[in-house]
């Protein structure tokens, strides 16, 4: 065997070992070998590369190697957990800028015809559009960009005649490769459009925007793959892609809602005429109360949702968690599929505060329990909540599959304020005569709440 | 480059692959998973390699190829770091920090 089919055989073993790394995916016990798995076949892919013949120069790939190397690892161990939501979207955009540009280079280098030039308007236009779409998410997850929906007159329409003009643009590319004074055009078409479609998008909706942007990203690495006939890259990122389609219809089952209708909805919009009957009393209480019924109960399920991450409560909750435990108390966790800005979410803001994941619950495997328990914490959760969406066919959420917080004997929510929540929806569990509010900052109350437990214990 | 069909097969097996695996994949893990595929899908860097490393690039491939092995080695190095970096923190009742 010579060295010039070294390669081959590296992005063979890299393939299983990707495809390795999804399958211990499935589960914690393994993850992190697959994890490993996932490094060793990059490891080997990469030398693989670095050993072909047809790359002669190492200058620039190394210092590139560098300055990634120096970007990435601050990247991943700085970040705190909160942020993971914001991570993702720029590493989105990074894999789809890597994939517009070689793109864009192989245009202009070869000019190719018929399938490649297809192949190239594919990866490009997916890679810019991706781009500027999963920057715009950047700025909306940090709060550069407005994050409520921004919607205007004729919106779609717009942005649909946009997206057909990119893609009459890639047309004509691929039937006339020749024309390079038209793809700087096409470009341009492409990052705009990408910035257009997610300016209506609010937060509520982010979850499925990232998973479909992960999976856009994942295919434009794959049209790649076409590109230089590389079939490593066309197994990588057609996982990728697949993986991100999975979420995202996951995401979009998890709110009733189609694709269409998250793309083009501009969800939290349509509730401003709803917005009556304000004044209807609430029951609110103070910690101490809250403290002394939690001390009672014998189940009881925390419902965590966006506002525990903003107000960075996870690590009052375990304590809590610990308090509450110690007294023999069940405590669970239900964690509805959309809560948070991401696929995941809590999972990973209650892993980081130490709490134990065969505490986590899936909407399907908890609902029924609810009947049962004494109290429902809810803790910055507000739309999965919502008995509307159960009992209400004209609510904007009706039909969305919600957790059954208001079959339990006793719920407290924790909130900020009576204002309504990111899809502009009054929830009809606040005014139910078993709830009790307890108003302010989530990591705030759930102290003071620790603090009265802390103290009836020693008494 | 002549137009090989076995790409469109290996494109259509890792499709169907990519659901099977994903689907198995427990709710308590789609963040890191999210991190793990996106790391994994990085790979596109050894295309991005063989363009800036080719002999007598053009100045506009070295240019964005460049960026390209940048961009992904970014995503390669942090997303790994960062998918382990979660996993760690995933523990079941009674079990302790490493």
């Amino acid at each position: 065997m010579s060295t010039e089919h070294v390669f081959q055989f590296s992005y063979l073993a890299a393939a299983a070992l990707f495809i390795f790394s999804l399958k211990w995916m499935s589960a914690p016990a393994t993850a992190r070998r697959g994890v490993l798995a996932g490094e060793i076949g990059m490891l080997l892919a990469i030398v693989g590369t670095l050993l072909r013949h047809d790359v002669v120069s190492y200058q620039g790939i190394f210092i590139a190697f560098l300055i990634g190397s120096a970007v990435g690892v601050p990247l991943a161990y700085l970040m705190p957990m909160t942020a993971v939501p914001q991570r993702t979207a720029l590493s989105h955009a990074f894999g789809a800028l890597a994939a517009a540009l070689i793109g864009t280079a192989e245009y202009y280098q070869h000019q190719p015809h018929g399938f490649v030039m297809g192949a190239i308007v594919f990866e490009t236009l997916l890679g810019f559009l991706t781009f500027t779409g999963s920057l715009m998410a950047f700025g909306k997850l940090q709060e550069i960009v407005p994050t409520r929906p921004i919607v205007y007159r004729n919106q779609n329409v717009l942005n649909l005649a946009l997206f057909g003009a990119a893609v009459a643009a890639g047309v004509m590319l691929i039937m006339h490769p020749e024309r390079t004074w038209l793809f700087p055009i096409f470009a341009l078409f492409a990052l705009i459009f990408g910035v257009l479609l997610i300016l209506p998008i609010g937060g509520a909706d982010m979850p499925t925007v990232i998973a479909l942007l992960n999976s856009y990203a994942g295919l434009a690495a794959a049209a790649m793959g076409f590109v230089l006939d590389n079939k490593l890259l066309i197994i990588a990122g057609t996982l990728d892609g697949s993986s991100g389609f999975i979420l995202s219809i996951i995401m979009c089952r998890a709110m009733n809602r189609s694709f269409t209708n998250v793309l083009f909805g501009a969800f939290g919009q349509v509730q401003k005429a709803a917005a009556h009957a304000e004044q209807r009393p609430v029951r609110s209480i103070t910690p101490e109360d809250a403290a002394s019924i939690l001390d009672m109960a014998r189940l009881v399920i925390i419902v965590p949702g966006y506002g525990m991450a903003v107000a960075q409560a996870q690590h009052k909750l375990r304590e809590l968690y610990d308090l509450l435990t110690k007294r023999g108390i069940d405590v669970r966790f239900a964690i509805h599929p959309v809560a948070g800005r991401m696929p995941g979410h809590m999972n990973v803001l209650l892993a980081e505060a130490d709490i134990p994941y065969d505490k986590l619950y899936e909407m399907d495997y908890i609902n029924s329990d609810f009947a049962q328990a004494d109290v429902a914490l809810v803790v910055g959760a507000n739309d999965v909540t919502n008995p509307a969406a159960r009992n209400d066919p004209k609510s904007p959420i009706y039909g969305m599959p919600i957790l059954n917080v208001d079959k339990a004997h006793t719920v407290m929510v924790i909130k900020r304020s009576m204002s309504p929540g990111f899809a502009g929806i009054d929830n009809e569990l606040y005014y139910m005569d078993k709830t009790m509010m307890l108003f302010g900052d989530a990591r705030a109350v759930l102290g003071n709440v620790v603090k009265e437990l802390g103290a009836t214990v020693k008494v | 480059m002549p137009f090989d069909e076995v790409t469109l097969y290996v494109f259509m097996l890792a499709a169907f692959l990519g659901f099977e695996l994903i689907r198995r994949v427990s709710p308590l893990l789609h963040t890191p998973l999210m991190s793990l595929t996106n790391a994994i899908s990085a790979i596109a860097v050894v295309g991005a390699i063989v363009v800036l490393g080719q002999k007598d690039a053009p100045t506009l491939s070295k240019v964005l190829g460049f960026i390209a092995v940048t961009a992904s080695t970014i995503n390669v190095v942090s997303g790994f770091l960062i998918t382990d970096r979660m996993l760690k923190m995933f523990k079941k009742r009674g079990q302790e920090k490493p």
